[in-house]
């Protein structure tokens, strides 16, 4: 197996990995009975990965979190929807590439389906401004589920973002006027709402997509005020803190998970979803089915009511 | 207590403390201390009575010093009419993020508040208004869950007595020791401000030095009016986080509240001495 990428985790073991595959071929090119010796490497590299990854610290699941390899929003479309067609633009400036959506068909409903897009090559990244979306963005992500509630589609939505784009040109056009339109907007949208944060939820210009009926996560997806590194700038002037913050800050779905904050944990294949995405995939899209099947079987125009009684409990106060 | 001090802080360290000239004075008199605050755009070193009998606006250049929660509501409502909408929360440290509860501590030591949202019922020229005032001077006015439950009170509060609501936001954003449950406040505040529109009452938010992040990205500029105040820094993202991204300087103004108006982002840039009887005449028109 080639590494395009190798995280500190997985080369940990790595060198362990091929060794094992080194003693194969050895077994195989000189006819020689390797199998006890190998069964028993096998073993402890699984023992071996399986502690690694059950306590991963928040640091190295942020990692795992920003793998370059890990499926996109369009990944997700391509291999769990069918027939869906790409509809751009936000009718007032331009279409943000960093905010990909359209409508599908999800076991045969038609859909809303709308995420971040980040690249999975530098080009590709430059393209998407790294799936941080500028206003025009979340107004295209405004307008396309204001559409699905017109049409009474279920809308469902990736996360996977550092944040808003930081930049001039997104301030001057309102980035906080259209995060917070988007936010209001879907609070009271008339339609079941379902987000699934698959990689990066950073900050405000994640949680605009994510007030929704249902909150999913992948296991090794993070969701953050703030990214660990901007945090240690802040709190501590010191950007090399950043794996001290990651702890701190309460970010992983397991943590967000005992908090309330989100519904369910998605499990991924053990070593990432970007090492089997075909199963990842699989169980995603039978997670989605099952929220939004529990969703459609209810009252529609009560939605908005749960949803905010849902938020209403949100905050730690004595 | 008169109103005004209300919240006053108990420690002004920003101030500069000259002792004035005793001279001949008799010997009971008490020498009078004087102070003095150096505007910071101007760098006039402004004695602080002379402040306090002009809205906290450097005499100079116009520049708004940043009021405290206290002050606020002494300049902006009318006399004793502000009633506090009473809760028994106080911040917690639900991450048990480290050195968090010392710095909410101290915020409350220096400020006199509980948090950095302030709510109540009032009346401004007579209106009666539900009205909510952020103080930077508290933990820089970032929102975690306390903050984010105020606002989120008072818009429900706002609704079921059919009042028009007035906010001053100053803000630093989302509170970062609070992490997700922070973050959620904004979902949560936006949400109250939806239903409160959807009952057809005014909303007025009043932006001022600075607003900024998460807050900008909520409740503050989900108002009917959008007002600010002169010079003030409005933004999600700081000026200081966008040079880094860019690796450039940016220009002088930016982000400020004229650069706001010209971009169609507010309604109006008031002056703090002619606020509240814009308020009183706003809230009178939608009657």
């Amino acid at each position: 197996m080639s590494y395009k990428y190798s995280l500190e985790i997985e080369r940990d073991y790595q060198e362990l990995e091929k060794k094992i595959n080194a003693l194969k071929d050895d077994a195989l090119k000189k006819n020689i009975d390797f199998s006890q010796e190998i069964a028993t490497l096998e073993a402890k590299l699984r023992d071996d990965k399986e502690g690694k990854y059950n306590t991963l610290s928040g640091w190295h699941t942020i990692q795992i979190a920003r793998h370059p390899q890990r499926p996109t929003t369009i990944d997700y479309i391509n291999a769990i929807f069918d027939d869906f067609v790409e509809l751009h633009g936000d009718r007032y400036y331009r279409d943000d590439p960093a905010v990909v959506g359209g409508i599908a068909r999800f076991n045969g409903v038609p859909v809303t389906v709308v995420g971040h897009q980040k690249g999975q090559d530098t080009n590709q990244n430059l393209q998407r401004n790294f799936g941080m979306p500028h206003p025009e963005g979340y107004r295209k992500f405004c307008r396309l589920t204001k559409q699905a509630e017109k049409f009474k589609r279920p809308v469902i939505c990736f996360i996977d973002t550092q944040g808003a784009y930081p930049g001039m040109e997104a301030e001057e056009r309102g980035q906080g006027w259209a995060i917070a339109q988007t936010l209001m907007q879907m609070s009271i949208l008339k339609t079941p709402v379902i987000s699934l944060v698959i990689g990066e939820g950073g900050s405000g210009g994640a949680l605009a997509l994510g007030v929704a009926d249902r909150v999913l996560m992948l296991s090794y997806a993070i969701y953050s005020v703030i990214s660990p590194e901007a945090c240690a700038s802040i709190l501590c002037k010191d950007v090399s803190r950043g794996p001290e913050m990651a702890e701190y800050l309460k970010l992983t779905a397991k943590d967000l998970y005992s908090m309330g904050l989100i519904d369910e944990i998605i499990p991924e294949p053990l070593e990432g979803a970007h090492t089997n995405p075909t199963a990842t995939y699989k169980i995603v899209q039978e997670r989605l089915q099952m929220h939004l099947d529990d969703l459609l079987s209810g009252d529609i125009d009560q939605l908005p009511e749960k949803r905010y009684n849902k938020l209403r409990c949100i905050g730690v106060c004595e | 207590m008169p109103l005004r001090d209300l919240f006053k802080p108990k420690s002004r360290k920003k101030y500069i403390t000259i002792p004035a000239q005793v001279g001949e004075s008799p010997a009971e008199q008490e020498p009078q201390e004087l102070t003095l605050k150096t505007c910071p755009r101007c760098g006039r070193r402004n004695r602080e009575e002379d402040l306090d009998n002009n809205y906290k606006i450097c005499p100079n250049c116009s520049y708004h010093y940043p009021l405290t929660a206290g002050e606020r509501i002494w300049l902006m409502t009318d006399e004793n009419s502000f009633s506090e909408l009473q809760d028994n929360y106080q911040t917690a440290d639900p991450l048990s993020f480290p050195g968090y509860l010392e710095k909410v501590e101290k915020a409350r030591e220096d400020t006199g508040l509980e948090d950095a949202v302030v709510t109540g019922i009032t009346k401004i020229n007579g209106e009666k208004v539900l009205m909510g005032v952020m103080d930077a001077h508290f933990l820089a006015g970032s929102m975690g869950s306390l903050a984010g439950e105020r606002v989120t009170a008072a818009f429900e509060k706002a609704c079921a007595e059919k009042l028009p609501v007035v906010l001053f936001t100053a803000s630093g954003g989302a509170r970062m020791q609070e992490g997700m449950l922070s973050l959620m406040q904004m979902a949560k505040t936006s949400a109250a401000v939806a239903r409160f529109h959807q009952e057809g009452l005014l909303y007025i938010s009043v932006l001022t030095d600075p607003t900024t992040g998460g807050v900008t990205a909520s409740f503050a500029t989900l108002a009917d009016i959008i007002i600010a105040e002169p010079g003030a820094l409005i933004c999600f993202t700081g000026p200081r986080v966008i040079e880094q991204t860019i690796h450039q300087k940016i220009p002088n103004g930016f982000q400020q509240a004229e650069f706001l108006l010209e971009h169609g982002m507010i309604d109006q840039i008031v002056h703090r001495t002619d606020l509240k009887k814009l308020l009183g005449n706003l809230i009178a028109l939608h009657n």
